[in-house]
């Protein structure tokens, strides 16, 4: 290893340590009870966040692409997982959530595919402008599909009397009203959701850890940089960003799993542009290619609104306050530079003999 | 059998002929110079060669291969490394990891045993990593090695370009326009790496350039552009006491 792969391996490890280290405490925290009920049912959406802040890091940091339709692919993981447990009830309960968990990364992973194709021969805005498209797309078709199941199989319609059940049959997608009912199917392990969620989180950090910094992550960041180039050297440009976008969705996908299995009532109406919006404010004010930074952003960003409930109608401005604040800390060029000088007053040895 | 062997070659934007029956053969090992005034079509002819743009008319041989018409991509892959006019560098990534992309198709591994560390990952990145620092040390940039490109001064960023495109492992090397915005000494210092690179690496290369002090050191035969035509080509010396030449650069 090389001087620079040891600071990347350095860092890597203090991320993973760094979300150990948060479920430890909170973890702790929790079984003295310490935390409120308010917080507690915060912990898995946090793990919800932060995978999707990671998964989008890696399309908006890493490949430079803008992408505004990351609920997108949270909604069809989640839908896709929740179908899938509410159809496949005699599935023992552990090996379900893996598949579950699987499937709904793979059926974002193929939507991620199918759009990523034509989206990414686009460039900056209009990139945007289709993704959120997708985004807004996936949410209304889904408002319209109507799912049943009864002896003869699976029923699919787009009206609430598309099909008529036999008896014995289940309605599971309801149109608008979603799926009810999936977090109680999984009732023995909903205590081990949070801890569930943080393996997710370290899971999705090892993925993106691992290949950004590896061959493809190269020739991933080296056409974000300067695309003419990278072709030159015989990168094949589309391949990759279309890696990113996929692996991208997929980890979207994961987090769409955990959302949905963690809640009684799935509806579609979560996943609206405001949640694409909010899952890239994370990762803008966490640092744009800055994994750490998009978790810590996460988890005080999800937090904060419930942590203010106390002062009623200030919350929203405090909250704005915040956000403003902390642009200002990661990208102002006066704090950047007040923060390196912090930096080398905190660890002059190193400094020194990194400058020798 | 030349390295480089093209023929009527030609490409019209709308109405333009912005190159029209251009042809050039270079041997391997040779040091050629394609110059010109500004807007004679220099820069069109090494798009036309590295598949920037599809060529209207005419065929290009590398090796004795046809490349004509192949993508960007396909064309560096059969040998055909380039720098450009103005700098393209990875300017976020390190200077070290400028030439690992370099690498990227002559030491491949999948993205999985990326992500899941394999052995097969860690024996090619050590190769690629001692490849690539030997590669730096010839363009003396070993010791920027982990900085980011960005914030190497200009001559070694153009330097860093050559090192990049010679990690493709090319047949032939385009330099377009290396000494552009470097002060004397930094040019003699260019010529005398190019002339490295051409020694070291059994490399040969097509240039073009507009300071004709390097261009009458270093290159062994010139190709003249004027309108998108060639006006002139031949032995170095020949070619810059040509009259015509002298016009078209100097004006009557």
């Amino acid at each position: 290893m090389n001087k620079n792969e040891r600071k990347i391996f350095k860092n890597n490890m203090l991320t993973y340590l760094m979300v150990i280290a948060f479920f430890v405490i909170v973890q702790t925290m929790s079984s003295t009870g310490h935390l409120s009920n308010l917080l507690n049912a915060l912990l898995v959406p946090i793990c919800v966040y932060t995978v999707a802040t990671l998964s989008l890091n890696l399309v908006v940091g890493f490949s430079g692409e803008l992408s505004l339709g990351h609920a997108g692919f949270m909604c069809v993981g989640a839908y896709a997982s929740a179908l899938f447990s509410n159809i496949a009830q005699n599935v023992p309960l552990v090996p379900r959530f893996i598949i579950a968990i699987l499937i709904g990364a793979a059926v974002a992973a193929v939507f991620g595919f199918l759009i990523g194709i034509p989206v990414l021969r686009l460039r900056g805005d209009y990139l945007a402008i289709v993704t959120l498209a997708f985004g807004e797309i996936i949410k209304n078709l889904i408002n319209i599909l109507y799912v049943g199941v009864d002896e003869n199989g699976l029923h699919v319609a787009t009206t609430s009397n598309g099909y008529k059940l036999a008896a014995g049959g289940k309605q599971i997608m309801k149109g608008a009203l979603g799926i009810s009912g999936t977090s109680a199917l999984y009732k023995p392990i909903k205590s081990w959701f949070f801890l569930i969620g943080i393996i997710l989180v370290l899971i999705t950090l090892f993925i993106i850890q691992n290949l950004v910094y590896s061959r493809t992550g190269r020739a991933i960041m080296a056409a974000r940089d300067n695309r003419i180039a990278a072709e030159s050297v015989g990168i094949n440009v589309l391949k990759y960003k279309l890696t990113a976008f996929v692996v991208s969705a997929a980890l979207a996908g994961v987090a769409g799993v955990l959302y949905s299995h963690n809640l009684s009532m799935l509806k579609v109406s979560t996943f609206d542009y405001n949640l694409s919006i909010l899952i890239l404010v994370y990762v803008v004010l966490g640092g744009i290619g800055n994994l750490r930074g998009s978790i810590i952003a996460t988890v005080i960003l999800y937090a904060l609104p419930e942590l203010l409930r106390g002062f009623s109608n200030y919350r929203m401005l405090i909250y704005a306050v915040v956000l403003i604040a902390m642009m200002l800390f990661n990208w102002a060029p006066a704090a950047r530079n007040w923060r390196s000088r912090m930096l080398e007053k905190i660890r002059p040895g190193k400094e020194r003999k990194e400058a020798a | 059998m030349a390295m480089l062997d093209v023929k009527n070659l030609g490409i019209s934007f709308g109405g333009l002929h912005a190159v029209d029956d251009f042809h050039v053969e270079i041997e391997k090992g040779q040091l050629y110079g394609l110059i010109g005034p500004n807007g004679a079509g220099k820069t069109t002819v090494f798009n036309l060669l590295t598949g920037v743009y599809k060529p209207n008319e005419g065929i290009i041989k590398l090796d004795g291969n046809d490349i004509t018409g192949r993508s960007t991509i396909e064309i560096n892959k059969s040998g055909v490394a380039r720098t450009f006019q103005n700098i393209r560098l990875f300017h976020k990534l390190s200077v070290l990891d400028n030439v690992k992309v370099g690498m990227h198709n002559h030491h491949a591994y999948s993205g999985l045993s990326g992500v899941f560390r394999t052995p097969k990952f860690r024996r090619t990145e050590k190769e690629m990593n001692e490849k690539g620092m030997e590669l730096l040390k010839v363009f003396d940039l070993d010791q920027e090695a982990f900085i980011e490109a960005d914030n190497l001064p200009y001559g070694k960023q153009r330097k860093l370009e050559i090192a990049r495109a010679l990690a493709t492992e090319p047949k032939l090397l385009l330099l377009d326009e290396p000494a552009a915005g470097m002060n004397p000494n930094e040019t003699a210092e260019l010529m005398d790496t190019i002339r490295f690179v051409r020694d070291h690496f059994d490399m040969t290369i097509l240039l073009i350039e507009h300071d004709m002090k390097l261009v009458g050191g270093i290159c062994e035969k010139l190709t003249v552009l004027n309108f998108g035509q060639i006006l002139c080509e031949g032995e170095t010396a020949e070619v810059l006491s040509n009259p015509a030449v002298i016009t078209a650069y100097l004006g009557e």
